[in-house]
């Protein structure tokens, strides 16, 4: 008789949902399927608000990186509001926004890593898990846990000194910026007292990564092992082909390398994406037309761009970069667990840049915004830390907004996310008709490898525990655990 | 000379010229009554209540009520501070305010009385009424969602010919203040600027001008409301 184990709530991510898995009459995994379970709806709320209001409430679809969707939205509305598609700001606009950018990946990359990926590393997968978690961080490796509190202030701290508020700002306006950054603004990061100041920022960047390095080396069969599959990678890169996470034009490779979405403009990105719906969760699959929905899903994030992007724009994390390509020998990097070495080497990145733009004088110049002719639709793009966003909006002919569409970064990765769970479901649950806590947390590790919130996809509102039934062929529920 | 009236308030000796209102007199006494439907330089309504004092064993209005000599007033009393909180929970749970996303945030009396008398949530139930935006006139744009009714839009803007561009429109619970087409279409910039100026809410909006404002920089930011008057 067939099983079928749910594991639900998911832990230590945002949001809300649960992961089924199918088993056989020998035990054996049939079916696994991550869903998601809450709905939320921003794209039908915002509909009849006026489009300058949407940077601000739309991001309150996420309090991880709410930065994302407030600057996704700004950069649609700068569309609209004849600022162009991406070249139309003026610089302190642009570098205002890019500086905000920078410190809300290097904030969010900094939680995810530290405060919600590093029990697992630390501890084990299989540790007692009222050890293996932040507190459990804090208690034993404190010069770890120092660092990452410590460094997601510091980004936190950008966000509030370019969007005024740390969480849910209101920096971004259609075609500009509310503000620009005073020197005394400035200088706090430049010259901040130790270990609030960007010199700093790097230095525990370049630890973290070699964190990371020393880890991967002793640990080489789970890290490079644990839910490892070929895919399509998709993100936005610079014309040149730089990494570039505030804009930059649309490339997908295969697993093997091969430009299969050759730099398209995002406005375009309806010609080249498509959306499928499926009953079980209110999740889409989203795919490359061109390739259809069994060849054409792709991966986004870190992991992702870090096989898309030719290279990167800062000279330390280019070496890092270097160091990371030749693992692979230059070929993709298909292994799930590497999204976090990517990922440090983005914090890295995201610092540099920051330190690159903090010492620019463009940020204290005074001409805030751009106007043009005003179209009545737009699309907004960029790389938040989970992956590659799109918001597009239409408006009527009063300001009102009558069609919003959003592809947010977990929504990408939709598909590979169940892959990597049905890869580690039959790893950790063949012959096994019971539920132990360390195979739910492994299923969970799977899904931290890509995001720790699942919340912005469906819109959803709340965090997001795990929850695992076990049902047999007959969908009878046999065993359930809750965390 | 104008005649002198002594009164008390809170039992604090204070004096006042004769024929002006209680708020008025507290005003000059470096004394905070919270307001929200009125208006300096617009004749006062007492429509809202929340300026509600007690004076003779009587709650009165303290925007309309004359002061007298020899009046005691009670004002910053745990009994009437319930009842002022009473009324902006009420006009909360009325409208669909989601201070959230609003570009009044910051700026909005309704949301300042609400920090400065602590509301944490209210303990009436939420209304949600059914309410549009009104998006058809140039300068301006009406989010009825947040409107409170205080009427100060239909008092205080005027055409040159002393004709209101603001109305009443319908009855009770359906009632919605409505531009008029006709004025609203020769709406000035100046009198479409202070309109937007005049609404104590987020209800009436300038176009494509929201959250120029930083945070930091806006109204109630860094001091509650009232924060002018020494008592």
């Amino acid at each position: 008789m067939s099983k079928k184990i749910t594991i639900e709530p998911v832990t230590r991510v945002e949001g809300h949902g649960k992961v089924t898995v199918h088993l056989d009459d020998n035990n054996n995994v049939i079916q696994t399927r991550l869903h998601i379970v809450e709905f939320r709806g921003f794209e039908r709320f915002i509909q009849g608000r006026p489009y300058w209001e949407a940077p601000v409430l739309v991001q309150r679809l996420c309090g991880i990186c709410p930065v994302s969707h407030h600057l996704a939205a700004a950069k649609a509305m700068d569309v609209i509001v004849g600022a162009g598609t991406g070249d139309g700001l003026t610089p302190v606009a642009e570098k205002m926004r890019r500086l905000m950018h920078y410190g809300q990946v290097f904030q969010s990359h900094v939680l995810h890593f530290f405060h919600l990926v590093s029990p697992d590393l630390l501890f084990g997968i299989n540790a007692d898990p009222t050890i293996r978690n932040i507190i459990g961080v804090a208690m034993e490796y404190k010069d770890l846990a120092v660092q990452g509190v410590m460094m997601r202030k510091f980004g936190q701290e950008i966000i509030k000194a370019t969007a005024g508020k740390k969480i849910h700002g209101t920096g971004a306006i259609p075609g500009g910026i509310n503000k620009n950054l005073s020197i005394e603004e400035r200088d706090k990061f430049l010259k901040g007292e130790d270990p609030l100041n960007v010199d700093k920022m790097i230095e525990w960047s370049l630890g973290a990564i070699e964190f990371f390095k020393n880890y991967q080396s002793k640990n080489s069969e789970l890290i490079d092992n644990m839910a490892a599959f070929p895919s399509n990678h998709l993100s936005l890169v610079r014309k040149d082909g730089a990494m570039d996470l505030y804009h930059g034009m649309i490339r997908a490779v295969d697993a093997n390398g091969k430009k299969i979405l050759h730099d398209v403009d995002p406005q375009d990105y309806l010609d080249y994406i498509g959306e499928e719906v499926k009953s079980w969760t209110y999740m889409k699959f989203p795919f490359l037309t061109e390739y259809g929905k069994d060849k054409g899903w792709y991966r986004v994030g870190p992991l992702a761009r870090l096989n898309t992007v030719d290279f990167i724009p800062s000279p330390l994390a280019q070496k890092e970069f270097e160091i990371y390509k030749a693992y692979t020998k230059g070929k993709p990097n298909n292994m799930s667990m590497h999204t976090h070495w990517a990922r440090l080497i983005e914090v890295l990145h995201s610092a540099e840049m920051m330190k690159e733009l903090l010492n620019d004088s463009d940020l204290q110049n005074d001409n805030l915004e751009t106007k043009g002719n005003k179209v009545y639709e737009g699309v907004g793009m960029l790389e938040a830390p989970r992956g590659t966003l799109f918001h597009h909006y239409r408006i009527n002919d009063q300001d009102l907004i009558e069609m919003a569409n959003l592809i947010v970064s977990t929504t990408n990765n939709n598909t590979p996310m169940n892959k990597a769970v049905e890869m580690v479901a039959k790893e950790q649950m063949n012959g096994h008709a019971v539920i132990t806590e360390p195979m739910m947390n492994a299923v969970e590790v799977a899904i931290r490898a890509y995001d720790p919130c699942l919340s912005c996809a469906t819109h959803a509102l709340g965090k997001m525990p795990l929850e695992i039934s076990l049902y047999n062929k007959n969908n009878q529920l046999i065993d359930s655990k809750r965390k | 000379m104008a005649d002198i009236i002594n009164f008390t308030i809170d039992g604090k000796e204070c004096v006042a010229e004769k024929g002006i209102s209680i708020l008025q007199a507290t005003q000059e006494n470096d004394i905070y009554i919270p307001t929200l439907c009125n208006y300096e330089g617009v004749k006062p309504k007492g429509s809202c209540r929340i300026c509600t004092i007690r004076t003779n064993g009587q709650f009165a209005t303290a925007c309309t009520t004359p002061v007298a000599d020899g009046m005691e007033i009670e004002n910053n009393t745990e009994e009437i501070n319930d009842l002022r909180k009473s009324i902006i929970e009420l006009l909360f749970v009325e409208g669909n305010h989601f201070c959230p996303a609003c570009e009044m945030s910051g700026d909005c009396e309704l949301q300042a009385l609400a920090y400065r008398f602590q509301m944490m949530v209210p303990r009436f139930t939420f209304q949600f009424p059914k309410r549009d935006i009104d998006a058809g006139n140039p300068k301006i744009l009406m989010d009825c969602n947040r409107c409170i009714r205080c009427k100060r839009c239909i008092r205080a803007i005027k055409d040159e010919k002393g004709r209101s561009v603001f109305a009443f429109y319908r009855r009770g619970e359906n009632i919605k203040v409505h531009i008029d087409p006709e004025l609203g279409s020769k709406l000035t910039d100046e009198l479409a600027e202070k309109s937007v100026t005049i609404c104590p809410v987020g209800a009436i909006l300038p176009r494509e001008k929201g959250f120029r404002i930083p945070i930091g920089q806006r109204k109630f930011d860094h001091e509650p409301i009232g924060s002018e008057y020494k008592h």
